[in-house]
């Protein structure tokens, strides 16, 4: 497994403009598969259009602890474009006027960044209620200092939404690394006592799960009854909802599907599986995905092609919400990773 | 080279056989989902039941698509494989149990 992003190892993909020319050649350039824009305009949905903002989503930056085979981020420990102070000021005082009901705050390790903490009580003072961190489990055993972590999101009222990608170590430790399963059935055990993830407990932590390779997430409930089974069984956790999430072929994720010779087939499964009723409550329809140098996207995979917003308004600094909201959103063919089966955002299906 | 028999693009069109015979492939595709739809067994149980078949009947498209199947659904190797071997037992007994027709034959030709 490599342990250094794509952007360290000089890879192609590295450059969001070739992985922008894969996807809309080959397959989709001669007419194998229609595009994405073909098939929203058969049900009438193109062009995509924002509806009421509900979540700001932050990226705090691309560091992290781990480098998952399948991260649409590119994130890893080599990456060291983080937030500065000074945008998270802008942040800020974005959050004191939006519509925007939700901070979700995500990375990389979000955590990673030296003013988190700060952010998210700077954020709280500001009226946010309601915070979604995205961790990955495993920075809370990563260091000392992260140790008091699960109390902090606890006196926060955070929302924990964590990657758990299967319920055994084989599976868990090939795509996100060595010993991140025990870590990480650690870190949830920490969150357990403190409250999180209990039955009936208002410390909300949920669990992420994308497939180890190339092929769709199942049912998200089935899947989710064998998580809660195995995990109470084997380790006695709990935890509130599975999200099942499709991985989009973008990034680490494409990398492996050019490598493996999964690529062609992938993007079949995902036409095949497209599901016109999903493209309503895709998450760009809800969100603005804000990344960690305060450009403005639609979503969180739109920015790491580099696809700013379609609108006068492309940074934080600049922000007018009016303005923003009148905007259509922008589509390519990895925006089939969320309209597939019962759809995929990041709060698991849509349909 | 000779072209092999089977092309494992060709799976994807399978849909294609109601082109020539648009009720009866329709009919049979209805037929197959439902089949698969939760019922008295999970799809989770029918999908593993549908991968040791597509060995015993050695369908390589069957294969591909019920090894993709159970990987979605969160089934381990393990158990695709203890499922497969159910059908290699079943093939094999089916191939045994014949021996008692070899040795009644025996028994009978024999002084």
């Amino acid at each position: 497994m490599a342990t250094k992003s794509l952007l360290a190892r000089n890879n192609d993909l590295a450059n969001t403009a070739r992985q922008m020319e894969i996807l809309s050649s080959g397959i989709f350039a001669d007419g194998e598969l229609p595009t994405f824009a073909d098939k929203l305009k058969e049900t009438k949905q193109f062009p995509l259009r924002p509806k009421k903002l509900e979540i700001l989503q932050i990226n705090l930056g691309y560091m992290c602890n781990q480098v998952c085979a399948h991260c649409h981020v590119d994130a890893g420990p080599d990456r060291k474009e983080i937030m500065t102070l000074e945008t998270m000021q802008q942040c800020l005082e974005v959050i004191k006027n939006t519509g925007a009901h939700t901070l979700d705050l995500t990375g990389g390790a979000p955590e990673m960044n030296p003013n988190f903490r700060g952010f998210v009580e700077a954020a709280a003072k500001a009226g946010i209620t309601d915070f979604i961190v995205r961790s990955n489990l495993t920075i809370i055993r990563a260091n000392k200092k992260y140790h008091d972590l699960p109390e902090f999101f606890k006196k926060h009222n955070i929302h924990v939404v964590s990657s758990m990608p299967h319920w055994t170590r084989g599976k868990t430790d090939k795509q996100r690394g060595d010993g991140v399963f025990d870590k990480s059935i650690k870190a949830l055990q920490m969150l357990n006592e403190v409250g999180y993830g209990m039955e009936g407990s208002n410390l909300k932590l949920d669990l992420v799960y994308n497939p180890s390779g190339a092929f769709l997430p199942g049912d998200q409930m089935a899947l989710e009854n064998d998580f809660k089974k195995a995990l109470k069984t084997e380790f006695n956790i709990d935890f509130h909802s599975l999200f099942a999430i499709t991985n989009l072929p973008i990034s680490r994720f494409l990398d492996y599907l050019i490598a493996s010779e999964n690529y062609e087939d992938y993007m079949f499964s995902l036409v095949e599986a497209y599901n016109p009723t999903a493209v309503a409550n895709v998450m760009c329809t809800n969100t603005i995905s804000v990344s960690w140098d305060g450009y403005l996207y639609d979503c969180d995979f739109n920015q790491m092609l580099n696809l700013k917003v379609a609108s006068k308004v492309k940074h934080i600094a600049d922000y007018n919400e009016g303005l923003l909201q009148d905007r259509n959103i922008i589509i390519n063919q990895h925006c089939y990773g969320c309209t597939a089966g019962a759809g995929s955002s990041c709060q698991g299906v849509v349909a | 080279m000779a072209k092999p028999y089977y092309d494992a693009s060709d799976l994807r069109k399978f849909g294609k056989i109601t082109e020539w015979s648009e009720e009866l492939g329709n009919k049979f595709f209805d037929y197959y989902g439902k089949v698969f739809e939760e019922g008295a067994l999970t799809a989770r149980e029918k999908s593993l039941i549908a991968l040791a078949v597509a060995h015993t009947e050695q369908c390589p498209y069957c294969i591909d698509a019920y090894t993709k199947d159970s990987l979605e659904r969160g089934i381990t190797k393990e158990q695709m494989m203890e499922a497969i071997h159910v059908g290699a037992a079943i093939k094999s007994g089916a191939t045994l149990v014949h021996g008692v027709q070899m040795m009644n034959k025996v028994n009978k030709l024999e002084m």
